[in-house]
């Protein structure tokens, strides 16, 4: 078990350092001048002079990336260019709205998702199974941004239950604060959702088609007792996978539904950095984000050692 | 160009256009009577500053939240585009027109409390024009040769030269008064002397603002006015049918517009910018270098087209760089009438008898995109076959507008600074234009200080680049506003991007 944990851990740490590598050349070789952006067509040339050596942009290629690398390293993600403040304090805003809104998104789609997915393995081909699996069908197939504005015209414009858009804060008191996460929250959860209820279903009756669940029959135990003790645990390997795909996706690809209902999250932050080459907010968010995208993966990682014994005393 | 419009024309627009048109129409529920008491405002636009210091960034949001609500310079520009005393009580200019003496308000205190006097003027004044200065529109401050403190309460600024808009330049967001002591932290804290102060910043969200109850002036304003940044189309229509904003004093999608009109419980008024929207040439590049070619192009533009197309009818045709609502404007819409004949004959005199391929860049904003699909689909009935290239604003800046040599063949933009015609003058702009008439134009209109004389020289001005069809120009850009019916206040025009927020109130 430790040896398989720490030889996952040394590829994660690898993965992180290449990445930000990556990320740095990337946002080099992108066109468009931060200075230039900041002060528009209006600038003169000793002023735009003036704001790079203030931000530091006229130093070399490797010191700034060896600058931002140390500086991550003992934690200071740097100073935004736009905001003039540090990164990390942009972080932290954001993630009070994306980082709860994404477990809330995951919770929900895996209370759906889980049961449904277990009801049609188990009903399979029967109307319940055929039935689940063509709302699935229509949970992927509709566009969410679309079916989230349908949901605004609803609640917010039509019945007021809910606000249209926009983030109270936490301060205003946890029940407002949720009220304005609950439509992009089920917006977020439907497809994932569907993704995930399509995911156990096969899982599973690809468990129940294996050797030693035939021998679990044979020996005597129900049906249901079987898909129960040990069908749905080995199911668990995939669905555990697509879950962790689904939780990185929801922390910062979501920016689409960030838009529909103006939520200061960490997409929009990102996708505003990218437009204002604010590179050093892009670069720290990204960071960031492929550090938790990692250590994401490296419970998944865990939880399919603790799922499946057989990956703990994997040697090789 | 000051203002960089919405990047963020999302994917949703054109699902929202439809489900607009068949939901909203059946929502008859009329709630937004409960704001009829309230003493405060919640404004949506559709971008966030990056920053809340004028002098530090050319963002029209920025201005557009701080200027005159914030912060106050030594004048300011009204809802007219006139100027108008703020800072300085009065004012008088010697004979030569080189020497403005300013005579300031006495007990003005900043938001931190601290006095506002003539040493914060020079101190601002210097420092937007100083070596050191990372002011966006430093070329404002660079006709001042010496700022003077004579008393507390009076300044002597002494120029080098008489520069005639010099008291329209210091009404600038970029040319405000800031202290000494908040000048380091006005990006995230602002300090100025108006008649709000800063309360709050959401990053990605809102900014709040509140009264300033020790403020020097009359003005009586609301108790507090919250900025919403919305940047998507479809959400902000929802907003404002919900009573999540008030309104937007500049609305996003004109398509969403005539759905407003028709609902009695907004206003929408449809009002002018300073935004020449024009189809800027490289006329240094061949073949644009051939004012043939350029002529050609101007008459097979079809203006209406455009404003239909692209802004749902928003917009007014010009003919030359300047906005039609001021006094000086020359209407020549009909120097180049769109016929198509003879664009292809001066392409032919010019060389070009079957044409030739050349490329357009497009920026984001939605009258670019759409726009220049309607310039090249017009281009093209006279044999120019343009390439359309579409950019985002950091290409734009560095490829168009900075680039050496220019990339760039054609592009369409909006000039948003207000009477900006003196770009024409410098032959490095991205035009690049080289007239010795136009400068020596330019020239006597900075010496001249008597209205009149000014306004022969701006119609002047107006014709050459016209005669010389430096770029096409196409329309000026109409601000839409739309705001609960029971607002008023807010202005109608932008004669500068503001949101003056001091003569905002509701009504009984």
């Amino acid at each position: 078990m430790l040896y398989y944990l720490i030889r996952r851990f040394t590829s994660l740490l690898l993965t992180l350092a290449l990445s930000t590598i990556v990320i740095f050349m990337v946002m080099e070789i992108v066109p468009g001048d931060p200075a230039l952006i900041i002060l528009g067509i209006g600038a003169t040339d000793e002023t735009l002079a003036a704001l790079r050596e203030q931000m530091g942009l006229n130093l070399p290629l490797m010191t700034r990336y060896l600058q931002w690398v140390s500086g991550v390293l003992v934690g200071d993600l740097g100073t935004s260019y736009t905001y003039s403040v540090p990164v990390s304090e942009l972080i932290a805003e954001r993630s009070i709205v994306s980082i709860p809104l994404a477990i809330i998104a995951l919770t929900l789609s895996t209370i759906i998702a889980i049961p449904t997915g277990i009801l049609a393995a188990s009903k399979r081909g029967q109307i319940a199974d055929t039935g689940i699996m063509g709302l699935t069908q229509l949970g992927i197939a509709i566009p969410n941004f679309w079916f989230a504005m349908l949901m605004v015209y609803v609640f917010a414009v039509m019945l007021r239950w809910v606000p249209a858009g926009g983030f109270p804060g936490w301060d205003q008191g946890i029940f407002n604060a949720l009220k304005s996460l609950v439509l992009p929250a089920v917006a977020l959860a439907l497809p994932q959702a569907a993704i995930l209820s399509r995911v156990t279903r096969s899982a599973l009756l690809e468990a129940l088609g294996e050797d030693y669940i035939r021998t679990a029959r044979a020996k005597g135990l129900t049906r249901s007792m079987v898909l129960w003790r040990h069908a749905l645990r080995d199911a668990l390997i995939p669905v555990l996978t697509i879950m962790g795909l689904q939780f990185a996706f929801l922390l910062a690809g979501t920016i689409i539904i960030e838009n529909v209902f103006y939520l200061p999250g960490l997409g929009r932050l990102i996708f505003q950095a990218i437009t204002q080459r604010d590179l050093i907010v892009v670069e720290s968010s990204v960071v960031l984000l492929v550090a938790s995208v990692i250590l994401i993966n490296f419970m998944v990682d865990i939880a399919y050692a603790l799922v499946d014994p057989r990956l703990q005393s994997e040697r090789s | 160009m000051r203002h960089f419009k919405p990047i963020n024309q999302m994917i949703t627009k054109g699902a929202l256009a439809i489900l607009l048109m068949t939901t909203a129409a059946q929502i008859t529920t009329t709630n937004i009577t409960m704001a009829a008491m309230k003493n405060s405002v919640t404004l949506g636009m559709s971008l966030e500053p990056p920053h809340l210091d004028p002098t530090a960034g050319a963002a029209a949001a920025i201005d557009e939240i701080v200027y005159a609500n914030v912060f106050e310079g030594l004048t300011r520009i009204d809802r007219t585009g006139a100027v108008k005393p703020a800072l300085a009580e009065s004012w008088s200019v010697s004979d030569d027109g080189k020497i403005y003496t300013f005579k300031l308000h006495t007990g003005v205190k900043f938001h931190d409390g601290t006095d506002f006097d003539a040493n914060d003027v020079k101190f601002s004044l210097d420092r937007a024009g100083g070596e050191k200065s990372t002011n966006a529109q430093k070329g404002l401050f660079k006709a001042i040769t010496s700022v003077d403190v004579i008393d507390a309460a009076t300044v002597k600024i002494t120029l080098s030269s008489p520069a005639g808009n010099f008291l329209f330049n210091m009404g600038w967001g970029d040319a405000i008064i800031i202290g000494s002591e908040s000048a380091g932290t006005n990006k995230t804290k602002p300090i100025g002397t108006g008649p709000f102060k800063f309360s709050k910043w959401t990053k990605g969200l809102s900014i709040v603002l509140e009264r300033n109850d020790n403020y020097w002036g009359e003005a009586k304003v609301l108790d507090k006015a919250e900025f919403r940044i919305i940047p998507d189309a479809a959400a902000a229509v929802a907003a404002l049918l919900a009573g999540d904003v008030d309104g937007f004093a500049n609305f996003p999608s004109p398509e969403a517009i005539p759905q407003f009109q028709a609902d009695p419980r907004f206003t929408v008024v449809v009002g002018s910018t300073e935004g020449e929207t024009i189809l800027s040439t490289n006329n240094k590049k061949k073949p644009f270098d051939d004012v043939r070619v350029r002529r050609a192009i101007a008459h097979a533009l079809e203006r209406q087209a455009i404003i239909d197309g692209a802004m749902f009818g928003l917009g007014t045709p010009i003919g030359t760089h300047f906005a039609p609502h001021h006094p000086a404007y020359v209407d020549n819409v009909n120097k180049y009438p769109h016929d198509i004949a003879k664009a292809k004959a001066l392409l032919a005199e010019a060389g070009y008898p079957n044409g030739f391929k050349a490329t357009i860049k497009l920026p984001p904003p939605t009258y670019a995109r759409r726009g220049g699909e309607i310039v090249a689909a017009s281009l093209r009935k006279v044999g120019i076959d343009l390439e359309i290239i579409p950019v985002e604003w950091g290409q734009w800046l560095k490829q168009v507008f900075k680039g050496e040599p220019k990339d760039y063949d054609l592009t369409i933009v909006s000039h948003t600074e207000p009477q900006d015609i003196s770009i024409y003058a410098n032959p490095k702009y991205y035009f690049q234009y080289d007239s010795q008439a136009f400068r020596d134009v330019m020239d006597k209109l900075n010496a001249t200080v008597d209205t009149e004389g000014r306004y022969a020289l701006m119609r002047q001005a107006q014709n050459i680049i016209s005669e010389d069809a430096v770029n096409g120009y196409l329309f000026q850009l109409a601000k839409a506003g739309v705001w609960n019916a029971k607002l008023e206040g807010l202005w109608e025009n932008s004669p500068v991007q503001a949101n003056d927020l001091t003569e905002v109130h509701w009504k009984e």
